[in-house]
């Protein structure tokens, strides 16, 4: 087992819900209800779930970026979670973020140098000169040529912006880096010119991912680990090769169905899972996909599934759900 | 060449942006037919053109910024361009109908989808005000909308991402129009919900005998749901095929290319994804040979002065000196 990086415990995230016309019977919205997962150093844990299933609430919970309002995060060995304000500034060093939209994420009046300066100036002690040594080293590294220095974001592709927001979040040197959707809002010829990036990154820098994406052939190629969320909870934990192979969970198993394949066989008829998650804010009772589950038994509306261990050879393969409980199914 | 099955015929068509002066052509020469029932893809990534070509079409470029510089639009023998706009207007809804990305941009925010689905009924159908209430309801039925009548009542917000865009089938379908137009309507949507939108789309084109152009940048949804596909790069046509030949055997470099580098679920993981270099050319300084060619590893002095013509290869029509031989690709 590689060295732990990142260990997150029974994470939550709720937010009280403004509406209705009696203030003080707000509806709790639970976003993240009790994730757990680990990620080792140099691995890419890929999170994935549709949108509203709490993944991108949970990247930022993970770095505090949102208060979490319970569970535990443990960075390194140092506990993220209760650190005061003035620490949690140190440590962001060590965590960094990279968003889906780099333009939304990029200051339109800045220089790519003031943009890659500031968190140098915040977090690494040094003069000036070494400082522009930096983001001349890190131009480099990212693919962007010195050219870039002291140009505007508008002047460059979503691709290269995407180079830019990159190089901002490894400045710093983190030891750990949630990408959020990082790939999703460029073109299909640029986006695995950015997935080979952060791969090389990765492995150049030891750095730990947690990629956070709708995609599930990007975060194939990109993790070694998968984790499958449906309203607000970790449904499947399992190395990569595994998942895909042998989803266990009835909606990992959807999720991969309903992929649309470009070319060798077509028209496939896929199994479309019907209607849509329900409200988060309204999760049905027992097990929250019973609802949609094609393989549902009268159980799975009743009780909440356990998470149920399929381990092989060693590596932990987690499942939530009752067909797999040698208590319930025979 | 005219085809007397053709429901739409596209000829050479050109668009152009911008005054004299600093003129930008989107649309550069495409052509093409489609015949009722069946359904051609425009492919391409974020400037390509395909969104103008749909415009276009519509009748619906931004004026005055936009607007036809040649060729011809044919509606069953019909020319569309340069009609005025009155005429437009009643063959828009009745004859053709167009659905958009985010239907929240097409549905209006402060009436029920009761009212907007009847009044395009009652405008372009001639329908009473009962017979167009019924004709809405029978819509959302068939689009797959639990409780229809109760949705009739209610505003676009009160929607579902997923529902909205049924909505839109659902009232661009109301009046039987003999050609649809989606522009990327599912790429919004989740996984499962995508699958089910395209299918409600499947069904409707079928019982209708609807012409589809469908414009995507999704080679995954092409390959589902496309008869044939037109490859577009900087506004030109760089390729259309039959969808069989274009997935097994693609002779563009570019459709080559962009094919390779789909991220795409593998029984084996890649250590390095394919790439295509570079990123796609400002369309004001658009080079003088193939638009391809600084991104192309085949290209040599002939492609940088010289645009390539259309040309038949097998089934498919290609613009390409140094076209792919019949090597099908993995």
């Amino acid at each position: 087992m590689t060295e732990r990086m990142l260990e997150v415990h029974a994470l939550a995230r709720h937010f009280s819900v403004r509406g209705g016309i009696l203030p003080r019977r707000r509806p709790v919205l639970r976003a993240v209800d009790g994730v757990s997962f680990e990620v080792g150093r140099g691995q890419t844990f890929g999170l994935v779930g549709e949108s509203g299933c709490g993944k991108s609430t949970l990247g930022r919970s993970i770095l505090r970026l949102l208060e979490p309002t319970r569970g535990r995060v443990v960075l390194d060995g140092a506990e993220i979670t209760g650190l005061d304000s003035a620490a949690l500034k140190r440590q962001r060093k060590d965590m960094q973020m990279i968003f889906q939209d780099p333009f939304a994420s990029l200051s339109p009046r800045r220089t790519v140098r003031q943009m890659l300066q500031e968190p140098l100036a915040l977090h690494v002690p040094g003069s000036p000169a070494r400082r522009v040594a930096r983001v001349r080293e890190l131009l480099d590294i990212v693919g962007l040529g010195q050219s870039a220095l002291d140009r505007y974001p508008h002047e460059f592709s979503g691709g290269q912006r995407q180079r830019i927001g990159i190089a901002r979040a490894l400045a710093v040197e983190p030891k750990l880096v949630v990408a959020d959707e990082p790939v999703s809002a460029l073109d299909v010829s640029v986006q695995s010119q950015v997935l080979n990036l952060l791969a090389d990154l990765q492995t150049e820098f030891g750095l730990s991912f947690v990629f956070i994406s709708h995609d599930l052939a990007v975060v194939q190629h990109i993790s070694h680990f998968i984790g499958v969320m449906y309203l607000g909870k970790l449904v499947e934990t399992a190395p990569v090769d595994r998942i895909y192979a042998m989803p266990a969970h009835p909606y990992t198993r959807a999720l991969l169905d309903a992929v649309p394949v470009a070319g060798g066989t077509r028209r496939i008829r896929r199994r479309a899972l019907d209607g849509e998650p329900p409200s988060p804010l309204n999760p049905p009772g027992g097990c929250p996909f019973h609802t949609r589950c094609p393989e549902a038994m009268p159980i799975c509306s009743r009780r909440v599934p356990r998470t149920i261990e399929l381990e092989e050879h060693g590596r932990s393969h987690q499942v939530r759900c009752h067909l797999h409980d040698p208590d319930i199914s025979q | 060449m005219s085809n007397n099955d053709a429901l739409l015929e596209v000829e050479n068509l050109c668009v152009e942006f911008g005054d004299r002066r600093g003129a930008v052509r989107a649309v550069d020469r495409i052509s093409f037919e489609v015949e009722p029932g069946r359904t051609l893809g425009i492919v391409g990534e974020s400037g390509c053109g395909k969104s103008t070509t749909s415009l276009a079409i519509m009748g619906l470029l931004p004026r005055p910024a936009g607007r036809i510089t040649a060729g011809a639009i044919r509606l069953s023998g019909t020319e569309l361009a340069g009609l005025p706009e009155n005429r437009m207007r009643r063959i828009r809804g009745a004859e053709m109908s167009m659905i958009f990305q985010e239907p929240m941009t097409a549905l209006n925010p402060v009436y029920t989808i009761g009212a907007q689905m009847s009044a395009v009924v009652r405008r372009h159908a001639g329908l009473s005000r009962r017979a167009a209430r019924r004709r809405a309801l029978e819509m959302l039925e068939r689009v797959g909308i639990p409780l229809a009548q109760r949705r009739l009542a209610e505003y676009p917000h009160e929607l579902s991402g997923g529902m909205r865009q049924r909505v839109m089938i659902a009232m661009a379908l109301s009046c039987r129009p003999r050609l649809l137009i989606a522009d990327e309507p599912t790429t919004a949507l989740d996984v499962t919900t995508q699958a089910q939108v395209l299918e409600q789309i499947k069904a409707l084109q079928r019982d209708f005998d609807t012409a589809v152009v469908l414009i995507t940048h999704d080679l995954g949804v092409v390959a589902e749901t496309c008869d044939e596909v037109v490859v577009m790069y900087c506004g030109r046509m760089v390729e259309r095929a039959p969808v069989e030949a274009l997935f097994s055997a693609p002779r563009h470099r570019y459709t080559e290319g962009l094919i390779q580098a789909i991220p795409k679920i593998r029984t084996r993981r890649l250590t390095r994804l394919p790439v295509v270099p570079g990123s796609v050319p400002d369309l004001s300084e658009l080079p003088p040979g193939c638009c391809f060619a600084a991104r192309c590893a085949h290209a040599d002095t002939h492609c940088l002065r010289r645009q390539p013509a259309l040309e038949r290869m097998g089934p498919s029509r290609v613009a390409c000196f140094h076209p792919a031989d019949a090597e099908p690709v993995r």
